[in-house]
């Protein structure tokens, strides 16, 4: 499994490099990685059907906890076939639909990472690493959204989707540390016999919240919704495979795959109802606002992401059930919606609804695939949608609650809104007079309108023989994620129930709206008034406050004079310090304990600070390099007097070459300047007073401590007997801490080979030509 | 001694920042200098200092009879003191070469960080 | 600065200072001394004569750039740490000694070696800053 999740980054990195050369050739080619990685998702189907699990562990950062541990059972079994199975059919698409475009090779690449991305996040049962697969999804979905970038909206809406969804990651990552620091593995698998002690815990409500964080952002829940209809400004390829099978599902998957660990608590249930509940009905009422095909999809996308977050939040086996279902229905129609609407767009260059009409005429095989689509969407016998549908209904009317009845008005109200979106964007295209203009436009490719075909009739052989995904698909996606899963039963004829009312109820209204409310230019514009009010302008507000609050910070703090950072880091620090000393220290200086003084120290003593002196306050520059010079070697007598004769021998040395040094190019250094005012110099040397007196304060301070020698006294002992040398300083170079000799006569030869650079080499042309 | 040594250490720390403090390129050397030696006379102070025995093993004896002054700061010491050559002398050198490109030696005019230098 | 005693006497004290700073490098196992310190002193008497002679004459009787120093210490140092692994089946940089110590020296091993590389290679960097900076500025 590991090989077949890399095997999208690897030609990613291929396709990078080699894409140059192939210039789009062969481009068809690609999508046999996504029909191998299907087929060999296939082959699972009779073993997982029947109970079994494939586990694939590697490890990683063991010692964390943190494993590749893959696991392939009914639930992610069905996304992998989503994933790999439109996956084809994207790809192939893509190879017409962009085709001639420069960059298609870095859009293959950008997709191949995509899908490996998805596909690791849908097989990891590593809290860890599916953060790591998730982040990757939203990091490739920043590239595939963004694809379009000399267009600034593109790039815009590429950001909001990161931003988004990045800052949902984050907050997943936090969760999911959370989580397992209670459970103690990061494994889901073995978090679920945990599920009640982990609803118990304290932290529990805090992990839930930030794990909603994440799956709200991914899936596009009310307030987070606003960057999946600015993610229509990429390819439509890109939309089919983000939005109906893929990117946003991961944030359902999430919540699926762990609601057997955190689910079964009233905050788990109840947020997720509210927050589905509102997503899927503000999302469907909005669909009767646009008039861009891609916008009217968009929003039932989020209205129908909203019902899956819905029927998770109702818990029930039937709820799970329905959303299963449902999750695998959705994805054919949209995906072929999304398909459908990208052949007009070439067709046609236009995505307006209002304008288009009587396309049938030009592509019938697009129409065909739209109409499908578009009864499936709304529920229609015998497509998959009329299953998908009964299900819901049927968990929200068996819901045990006295809600029950209040939920069923709103998930009927839910549908026949999508279902009116589907009319909108799969029928009324097609049906009509053609308008003029428009009956030139080519037939489209095989490639673009055969998958849309594919997909939609897929819809319709899935619902009118329920058996062929009932046991296969349906029901290991039950077993996954719930303990001994009634039998599932998927039918179209349930005889005459209320739930078939329901149904027709949907299906007529739907209609009806289709046929009474048209979308117009001016309900739009209508609906747009209240942007300024939604999540969306306000979290672009903030943006903006964070920009100017940064470049506010920034003209403070970092404003490159190299003298303010130097001041604002001691002040800093000082004050940090004196704030402790002044609290927690107290003060005894054993003076007793301190060496007597000499006549040559204080001789030393006071020439060292003349010379400091002398050196601050010159005006001449050879004369304070000369001060220096001299600080050194009373630095060396020091040496002298405590008994470190191997220091004093390397400080005079150096002295003695750093005075060199400088006279040497002492004369090609700017003049001494003073450029500092009066009230500058005073208030500098306030602060370097300050500094210094810290300083002697911790040093007097450390050394009224007792001194740990143990290491000393290793090295003393040791020092013959274990390295045959009796200069115990010279042996802790060359010996016992030989390897940190060794790097640091490496660092000298770099400082070396630095000087020889910025003094040998002429960095630019112009100075080049000075020479 | 050691109070006396404190004192000169935090001398040399104040002096050097204060130079550093200066816009003026030259100082900002030198200050860096002073303050490496202030930190090399701070950790010898705080490894203790010892009068007339140093960390050699005298004659053909195989271990300390007496005390000595403590080994390990004199080894940090040492490598830092040779170091600090070579940082002092890439300093030296970048302050040539950027007085050189931008030709002025006021710190407060090399502030731009972007531009093509 | 090319007086003639300065001349003279550096042309006395290259070779002078040169055995001393190999003397300084050798001892320093048992005295003061070591391949930090032999290694300035060394570049010391080269600068020194430069200063007497110019330049040229201190390349000119160098005969290479001082910058093939570094290399040549740094693999010197390294595989004197590297032949306890090579040859012995030891840690890097573990010490080995031959048994019967010599007198100024004490006992050869690689730890003398090492210290051999770090005096070249200081070497090699003094003189390379040194002479760099001294012909462009």
């Amino acid at each position: 499994m590991l090989i077949a999740i890399l095997i999208g980054f690897v030609f990613a990195l291929f396709l990078a490099f080699a894409g140059k050369y192939l210039k789009g050739k062969l481009s068809i080619l690609i999508s046999l990685i996504p029909l191998g990685l299907f087929v060999y998702f296939l082959q699972y189907i009779p073993s997982i059907s029947e109970g079994k699990l494939l586990v694939e562990n590697h490890q990683w950062i063991p010692s964390f906890g943190v494993n590749l541990n893959f696991r392939l059972d009914g639930l992610a079994l069905l996304f992998s076939l989503m994933i790999t199975g439109i996956g084809t059919l994207v790809f192939a698409y893509t190879s017409s639909y962009l085709k001639n475009h420069i960059y298609l090779d870095r859009f293959y690449a950008y997709l191949l990472v995509f899908m490996g991305a998805m596909l690791g996040l849908v097989l990891s049962d590593n809290l860890i690493t599916l953060f790591v697969f998730w982040e990757l999804t939203s990091i490739s979905s920043f590239f595939l959204i963004g694809f379009n970038n000399t267009n600034p909206d593109s790039r815009r809406s590429a950001q909001t989707a990161l931003a988004v969804t990045g800052i949902g990651g984050l907050l997943f990552l936090a969760g999911a540390l959370i989580l397992g620091n209670i459970a103690g593995t990061y494994q889901i698998s073995e978090m679920i016999p945990l599920s009640e002690m982990i609803g118990q815990n304290a932290h529990y409500v805090l992990a839930v919240a930030l794990i909603f964080g994440a799956a709200f952002t991914k899936s596009a829940q009310f307030p987070f919704h606003f960057w999946l209809p600015g993610a229509m400004k990429a390819p439509t390829p890109v939309s089919t495979y983000l939005h109906s099978a893929t990117m946003v599902k991961a944030g359902i998957y999430l919540l699926f795959r762990l609601s057997p660990v955190l689910g079964g608590q009233a905050f788990w249930n109840t947020t997720l109802l509210i927050v589905g509940a509102v997503t899927m009905f503000y999302a469907a009422f909005h669909t009767l606002f646009r008039t861009d095909l891609k916008g009217v999809l968009a929003y039932s996308t989020i209205a129908a992401l909203g019902i899956l977050t819905f029927l998770i939040g109702l818990g029930t086996h039937e709820a799970l059930l329905a959303a299963g279902v449902f999750i695998l229905v959705h994805a054919l129609y949209k995906a072929t919606l999304f398909l459908m609407t990208g052949a007009i767009d070439l067709g046609t260059k236009t995505r307006d609804v209002t304008a288009l009409s009587g396309l049938r005429k030009v592509m019938l095989p697009i129409a065909v695939a739209g109409i499908l689509a578009a009864i499936s969407n709304a529920g229609i016998p015998p497509s998959v949608g009329f299953l998908g549908k009964d299900l819901i209904y049927e968990s929200t009317l068996h819901f045990d609650h006295s809600s029950a009845i209040f939920l069923t008005i709103l998930a009927v109200a839910t549908n026949v809104l999508i279902a009116y979106a589907g009319y909108v964007a799969g029928v009324k295209p097609f049906i009509g007079k053609l308008p003029t203009g428009m009956e030139n436009v080519d037939f489209p490719p095989l490639l673009i309108w055969l998958p849309p075909v594919l997909l939609a009739v897929l819809g319709f052989v899935f619902g009118i023989f329920p058996g062929l995904i009932q046991e296969s698909l349906i029901k290991p996606i039950l077993t996954s994620v719930v303990q001994n899963a009634s039998d599932v039963h998927l039918k179209l004829w349930h005889g005459f129930t209320p739930i078939l009312g329901l149904s027709v109820l949907t299906i007529s209204l739907g209609l009806l709206l289709y046929f009474l409310w048209k979308p117009t230019k001016s309900k739009e514009d209508f609906i747009e008034r209240f942007e300024r009010i939604s999540p969306k302008s306000i979290l672009e507000n903030l943006a903006i406050l964070f920009e100017r609050g940064s470049d506010l910070w920034t003209r403070i703090f970092q404003n490159g004079y190299l003298r303010n950072y130097i001041s604002v880091i001691i002040i800093f620090l000082v004050g940090l310090v004196s704030v402790t000393l002044l609290k927690n220290t107290t003060y005894n200086i054993d003076y007793s304990s301190f060496s007597r003084l000499t006549v040559y120290e204080v001789v030393t003593l006071v020439i060292m600070i003349l010379s400091i002196g002398f050196a601050v306050f010159t005006k001449s520059r050879l004369a304070a390099v000369a001060a220096t010079g001299v600080m050194g070697y009373s630095i060396c007598l020091f040496f002298v007097f405590y008994s470190a004769p191997d220091l004093a021998m390397t400080q005079f040395t150096i002295d003695t070459l750093t005075v060199i040094l400088f006279v040497l190019v002492l004369y090609k250094l700017p003049k001494y300047l003073k450029l500092s005012d009066y009230k500058t110099r005073v208030k500098d040397a306030v602060i370097s007073t300050a500094f210094g007196g810290l300083i002697t304060i911790l040093a007097l301070e450390v050394l009224a401590q007792p001194v740990n020698e143990e290491i000393s006294n290793y090295y003393a002992e040791n020092s013959y007997i274990l390295a045959h040398g009796k200069n115990v300083v010279n042996v802790i170079l060359v010996d016992f801490r030989g390897t940190d000799t060794m790097v640091e006569i490496s660092v000298l030869t770099i400082a070396a080979i630095g000087v020889f650079g910025l003094l040998k080499l002429r960095l630019k042309s112009s100075e080049r030509k000075q020479k | 001694m050691e109070f006396l040594l404190a004192i000169m250490t935090g001398i040399l720390y104040a002096a050097g920042l204060y130079m550093m403090l200066r816009r003026s390129l030259v100082k900002l050397i030198i200050g860096l200098i002073m303050i490496s030696n202030g930190a090399n006379l701070l950790i010898f102070l705080l490894g203790r200092i010892t009068k007339g025995h140093p960390p050699i093993i005298k004659g053909s004896a195989e271990v300390f009879a007496d005390i000595y002054a403590d080994p390990v700061p004199q080894a940090l010491i040492l490598t830092a003191i040779v170091i600090s050559f070579g940082l002092q002398s890439f300093a030296i050198i970048l302050v040539k070469r950027a007085y050189k490109v931008v030709k002025t030696d006021d710190l407060d005019e090399m502030n731009t960080t972007d531009e093509e230098i | 600065m090319k007086t003639i005693i300065l001349r003279t006497a550096s042309n006395y004290l290259l070779p002078i200072l040169l055995l001393f700073s190999i003397f300084i490098l050798l001892r320093g196992h048992y005295l003061p001394g070591g391949g930090f310190v032999g290694g300035l002193i060394a570049s010391i008497a080269f600068v020194l004569h430069a200063f007497a002679n110019g330049l040229k004459d201190t390349k000119k009787l160098l005969k290479f750039h001082p910058g093939f120093l570094m290399p040549v210490g740094l693999a010197l140092a390294f595989l004197s740490g590297l032949l306890p692994v090579i040859g012995f089946d030891e840690a890097f940089m573990t010490g080995l000694w031959m048994h019967d110590p010599i007198p100024v020296i004490g006992s050869i091993g690689t730890a003398l070696f090492f210290d051999i590389g770090v005096y070249i290679v200081v070497q090699g960097v003094t003189l390379t800053i040194i002479f760099t900076i001294s012909e462009s500025a």
